[in-house]
C-alpha cells in the first residue's frame, strides 16, 4: 500500500506525523502549566495535593508524547536530529534537564524520606513547567528563525557559535513563541482542573487565572502571527533544490494552501471558544474544543513550515545547508516501513481515549486523593 | 570527514557510559518486577483474597519510586544520539531510528496510559480491567526492552543496510533483518531474564530482611516463594540465553570474545578461565604471560563459543596480526582496504560535484569493492582495535561467577521455604539481603562487557566512536557530564532512601485498604 506512494508523498505524511505529535504535545502540556499554577490555584496543602494528582495522572502521557516526538524525529527526519541536536546543544541539553526534574518529582514529594523536602519537588515542577516549556518553545521558534549550523557534503553538520544554540534567546521572535506556548499550558492546565477537579475554591481560581492568561497569551499569540506572516522565510526551487530567501513564504503558504489557513483560523477560533465556555457558561468541558484548537493551530503552523517547497530549518550560515522535508528524511524504504507501523497510532489513540475516559468518569476530591494511600 | 579531537570522543563516551549505567540500575528492577506485580495481582483476583491485594500494592509502590527515575534517565540516552552522536545519527539514523520510533508507539504508550490505571485506578476500573492493565504495564516495558535491543544488536551485529554514497549513510534495505538478527534476539532474552533475576533478588533480599527483624512474617514468607521460584526458573534460562549470546559473540565480534577471556593466543580447544588475575604488565604482542593467576577449565572456551572440544578460537594477537592459516585478515589490512574505501567515496563525491558520471561510476565500483572495510579506513593503527582488555575480563567474570551464585541462592531459599525452615537459617537470609547489591553490580557487569567489549566500534566494525560523535567543542560535554553526575548521583540518592523508608514502613502501611 504505502509502496506506492512517491517518495515526496511519503515525506510529506511523516511530515504530518511530525506535525500531529508535536500538536498532542502542546495540549498535553496542560500538565506543564498545571505545575507553574500550583500556589495559584491551590490555598491549602490538601488542595496542592488535589491538583498535583489530577496532573499527576497525566505526566507520564505527556512525558511519553515528547520522547516519540524525538523518537520519530529520529526514524524519519534523521539530518534534523543529528543537525539540531547535536549543534543547538545546550537548548536541549536544558530541556532534557527540565525533564529529568519533573520524572521524579511527582513520585518523591510526598514520600517520606525524600531528603530534599516537599518544597524542592515542587520546584523542580515549577521549573519543568516554566523554563522547559518556554525553552520548548525557543526551540520550535528558530524552525521559523533558523540556527548557525552548516552541513557538508556528506551531510555531517556543526554549529558555528560556541553558545551552541543558546543564542536563539536573544531572538525576540523565538522568545515570544516561548512564552505564548507558556502562557498557553497555562490556559489548558486552567481548562483542564476546571473539568476535571470537584473542588470550588480550586475552580473559582482557575477561572479568574484563565482571564488574565488569555489576555496575554493573545498579546503573544498576535505578534507571533503577525511576524510570521510578515517575515522572510525560506524556500527552495522543486528542481534544483537550491535554497533561497523568500518574502512573505508564509503568508504565501497560507494563500497557497486554504485548507491549512482555514485550519489554522478554525483552531483559533475552537480555542477561544473553549475558553469563553468555561468563563461565561456554566459548561465546564471548554478543555475539549479549545484542544481540539490547540492541535489544529500546531497543525497548521508545521503545515506552513514543511510543505509548499519551503524550508523547515533554515540556516543562517549557509542557507544552502538548510533542512527540508527533501533532504532531511530516512530512505524511501525506511519511511515506507515506518509507514506501516503508523498504522497503529488509531489503536494507540483508541486505548488512550477509552483510559482517559474510565479514569476521569468521575471528578476528583479532596477525599479521593487522602483516601489513596499511592498518592502524590 | 573532518578532525574530531580525541577528548570530545572520549568525554562523549563517557557522558553516555554514565546515562546507562545509571538508567541501567532501574530498568531491570521494572522489567522484572512488573511481571512479579502482575503474577500477585493474578493470585489477588483468582482468590479474592484482600491479602493478595495488600501485597501486591506494597510492591507496586516500590515499583512507583524506581519506575520514574527509570523514565528519566531513559529520555536522556534517547536525545543523546543526537546531541552527542550526531555523525552517528546521520550516517546510521536510517536504520536506527526506527526501533526507537517503534518502541516509543508500541510500547512507551502502553507502559505510560496503563501505568496511570494500575496506580490510581484500583476504584475506577473493573478488577479484571485493573489486572489487564497491570500486565499491559509488564508487557508494554519489555517490549520497549526488545525495540532498545534491537537498535543495539544492530550496532553489534549490522544487517539489512547498504552504504548510499549519494547520501554519505547507510540505508535500510531489510527491515525483516534488522528486526529479526539473531543478535538482537540473545541479547533480549538474556537482558529480560536478568531483569527478572534482579527482581527476585529484590523481593528476596526485601523479605530476608523483614524475617531477619521477626516482622512481616507471612508477607515475607509468601512473597519469598513467589520470587525464589521465579528467580529459579528465570535465573536457569538466563543461563541458556548467555550461552546462547558467547555463540553469537563467537562469530560476529571474536575480538570481544577474546577480551572477555584474556585470550591472547588463539588455539583449538582454547580453555575457559573460571578465576584469573590478569597480569597489568601484559603488553599487545610479547611473550608475557596474561595471568598472573588463574582456574581454568580445559577446552570450555572452545565448547562455549562453537559447541566443539577442538574448535580454533582466535586469541587477540590473531585478530591484530592476522592469521593465514586460519584465515583472518590482519587489521593492517583491513584498515588499507578501509582507506581504499574512503578514499573512493571522496573519488566518488569530487566527480558528483564535476558531472563526471564516468569517473562516478568507477568510484563507486570501487567502494562497493572495499565498503565492508569502511570503517577500519578511520582507524589510526591496528591496535586500536583491541577493547580495553582487563575491564572488560572482570566485568564479565563478575557477571558469570555472580550469576552462577544466584541460582544457587534461588534453589536454596526455595528449598528452604518449603521445607518451612527459612526462619531458622539466618546465614541464608542474610545471604539473601546481601545479595541484592550483588544483583546490581551483575546488571551492570553485563552492560560494561557488552559495551566495552566492543570498542573501538560504535557499529560493528563499520563506524568507530572517533567518527560518530558531535562535532562539538569539548567544554560542553564536559559541563553536562557533570551536571547528569551530579543531578543523577542526588537523585539516586533520594531513591535509595525513600525505598528505605517504604520497606522500613511496610506493607502494613495499607492495612485499611
Amino acid at each position: 500500500m504505502f509502496e506506492k506512494l512517491s517518495y515526496l508523498t511519503l515525506q510529506e505524511y511523516w511530515w504530518f506525523l511530525i506535525g500531529l505529535l508535536g500538536a498532542l504535545f502542546v495540549f498535553m502540556t496542560f500538565v506543564q502549566g498545571g505545575q507553574t499554577l500550583l500556589y495559584r490555584l491551590g490555598k491549602s496543602e490538601a488542595e496542592r495535593d488535589l491538583i498535583v494528582n489530577a496532573l499527576g495522572r497525566k505526566w507520564e502521557l505527556t512525558f511519553t508524547t515528547l520522547v516519540m516526538f524525538g523518537g520519530a524525529l529520529f526514524a524519519a527526519f534523521p539530518l534534523f536530529y543529528a543537525v539540531s541536536f547535536g549543534g543547538a546543544y545546550y537548548v536541549w541539553m536544558a530541556i532534557l534537564f527540565c525533564f529529568i526534574l519533573q520524572a521524579v518529582a511527582y513520585e518523591y514529594r510526598k514520600k517520606p524520606g525524600n531528603l530534599y523536602g516537599e518544597r524542592t519537588y515542587e520546584i523542580f515542577l515549577f521549573i519543568n513547567g516554566s523554563l522547559g516549556i518556554i525553552l520548548i518553545g525557543i526551540a520550535l521558534g528558530t524552525l521559523f528563525t533558523g540556527g548557525h549550523f552548516v552541513v557538508n557534503d556528506n551531510h555531517l553538520s556543526h554549529w558555528t557559535r560556541s553558545s551552541y544554540g543558546l543564542e536563539a534567546v536573544l531572538n525576540p521572535f523565538n522568545v515570544a513563541f516561548g512564552l505564548m506556548l507558556f502562557f498557553l499550558a497555562r490556559i489548558l492546565a486552567a481548562l483542564y482542573l476546571i473539568d476535571t477537579v470537584d473542588e470550588a475554591a480550586i475552580i473559582a481560581r482557575a477561572r479568574s487565572v484563565l482571564k488574565i492568561e488569555t489576555i496575554l497569551f493573545l498579546i503573544l499569540f498576535l505578534y507571533v502571527a503577525g511576524s510570521i506572516v510578515s517575515m522572510s522565510g525560506y524556500g527552495y526551487d522543486p528542481q534544483t533544490f537550491k535554497v533561497a530567501i523568500v518574502p512573505h513564504k508564509f503568508m504565501h503558504n497560507l494563500v497557497a494552501m486554504p485548507l491549512v489557513a482555514a485550519s489554522l483560523l478554525l483552531g483559533a477560533v475552537l480555542l477561544l471558544v473553549g475558553i469563553g465556555m468555561d468563563l461565561f457558561t456554566r459548561y465546564d468541558k471548554g478543555i475539549w474544543p479549545a484542544g481540539l484548537g490547540v492541535v489544529l493551530v500546531v497543525l497548521s503552523l508545521f503545515s506552513i513550515l514543511g510543505y509548499n517547497h519551503t524550508v523547515f530549518y533554515p540556516s543562517l550560515d549557509d542557507p544552502q545547508s538548510s533542512l527540508t522535508i527533501r533532504n532531511a528524511s530516512g530512505s524511501r524504504y525506511t519511511l515506507v516501513a515506518m509507514s506501516y507501523v503508523s498504522l497503529m497510532v488509531p489503536l494507540v489513540l483508541g486505548y488512550i481515549i477509552a483510559v482517559w475516559r474510565a479514569m476521569n468518569r468521575h471528578k476528583m476530591t479532596l477525599q479521593e486523593v487522602e483516601n489513596d494511600p499511592h498518592h502524590y | 570527514m573532518g578532525h574530531i579531537d580525541p577528548s570530545l570522543v572520549d568525554w562523549s563516551r563517557a557522558q553516555f557510559a554514565l546515562t546507562a549505567l545509571y538508567h541501567w540500575i532501574f530498568v531491570p528492577l521494572t522489567l522484572g518486577l512488573t511481571f512479579i506485580v502482575a503474577i500477585m495481582e493474578t493470585i489477588y483476583v483468582k482468590t479474592s483474597d484482600e491479602w493478595w491485594k495488600k501485597t501486591t500494592r506494597f510492591w507496586m509502590g516500590l515499583l512507583a519510586i524506581n519506575f520514574a527515575i527509570g523514565l528519566a534517565t531513559g529520555i536522556i540516552m534517547e536525545f543523546e544520539f543526537g546531541t552527542n552522536w550526531s555523525n552517528y545519527s546521520w550516517i546510521v539514523g536510517d536504520i536506527f531510528g526506527a526501533p526507537l520510533a517503534i518502541e516509543g508507539i508500541m510500547a512507551f504508550f502502553m507502559e505510560s496510559t496503563f501505568f496511570a490505571v494500575m496506580f490510581f485506578g484500583w476504584d475506577k476500573v473493573s478488577k479484571r480491567f485493573h489486572l489487564l492493565s497491570t500486565w499491559l504495564v509488564a508487557i508494554g516495558s519489555n517490549l520497549s526492552a526488545l525495540w532498545i535491543l534491537v537498535a543495539n544488536g544492530w550496532m553489534q551485529h549490522p544487517v539489512g543496510m547498504r552504504f548510499n554514497p549519494d547520501t554519505a549513510r547507510n540505508e535500510m534495505v531489510s527491515f525483516w533483518d534488522v528486526l529479526f538478527n539473531p543478535n538482537a534476539y540473545t541479547k533480549f532474552l538474556h537482558t529480560i531474564s536478568s531483569g527478572y533475576v534482579l527482581a527476585s533478588l529484590f523481593v528476596i533480599g526485601v523479605s530476608s530482611w523483614y524475617l531477619l527483624r521477626k516482622r512481616e512474617i507471612k508477607f515475607a514468607k509468601r512473597s519469598i516463594v513467589v520470587a525464589a521460584s521465579f528467580g529459579l526458573l528465570v535465573s536457569l534460562f538466563n543461563l541458556t540465553t548467555g550461552d546462547d549470546s558467547a555463540r553469537q559473540i563467537a562469530v560476529d565480534q571474536p575480538m570481544k570474545l577474546a577480551a572477555m577471556e584474556g585470550l591472547y593466543e588463539g588455539k583449538p580447544g582454547a580453555e575457559i578461565v573460571a578465576f584469573g588475575i590478569l597480569n597489568p604488565d601484559k603488553k599487545l604482542r610479547d611473550s608475557t604471560d596474561p595471568f598472573l593467576f588463574k582456574v581454568a577449565i580445559p577446552e570450555g572456551l572452545s565448547l562455549l563459543s562453537y559447541h566443539r572440544l577442538d574448535a580454533y578460537v582466535p586469541g587477540i594477537h590473531q585478530l591484530v596480526d592476522g592469521s593465514k592459516e586460519h584465515n583472518i585478515l590482519s587489521v593492517a589490512e583491513k584498515m588499507k582496504r578501509g582507506r581504499k574505501a574512503v578514499e573512493a567515496l571522496a573519488a566518488y563525491k569530487v566527480a558528483q560535484k564535476a558531472g563526471d558520471k564516468e569517473a562516478m561510476k568507477q568510484a563507486l565500483a570501487t567502494f562497493r569493492h572495499y565498503s565492508a572495510y569502511l570503517g577500519y579506513g578511520y582507524l589510526k593503527n591496528p591496535e586500536q582495535a583491541v577493547p580495553p582488555v582487563a575491564t572488560t575480563f572482570y566485568a564479565f567474570h563478575t557477571m558469570v561467577g555472580l550469576g552462577t551464585w544466584f541460582i544457587l541462592l534461588f534453589f536454596l531459599i526455595l528449598y528452604a521455604a518449603i521445607t518451612d525452615r527459612l526462619q531458622k537459617l539466618r546465614w541464608l537470609l542474610w545471604a539473601g539481603v546481601i545479595s541484592l547489591p550483588l544483583g546490581y553490580v551483575a546488571q551492570e557487569a553485563g552492560w560494561i562487557t557488552a559495551e566495552v567489549g566492543r570498542q573501538p566500534w560504535a557499529i560493528q566494525d563499520m563506524l568507530p566512536v572517533g567518527m560518530a560523535t558531535s562535532n562539538l567543542s569539548t567544554s560542553p560535554v564536559m559541563l553536562t557530564f557533570w551536571l547528569f553526575a551530579i543531578l543523577f548521583t542526588a537523585l539516586l540518592i533520594a531513591e535509595v532512601k525513600i525505598m528505605t523508608a517504604q520497606i522500613k514502613i511496610g506493607p502494613k502501611e495499607h492495612d485499611h485498604v
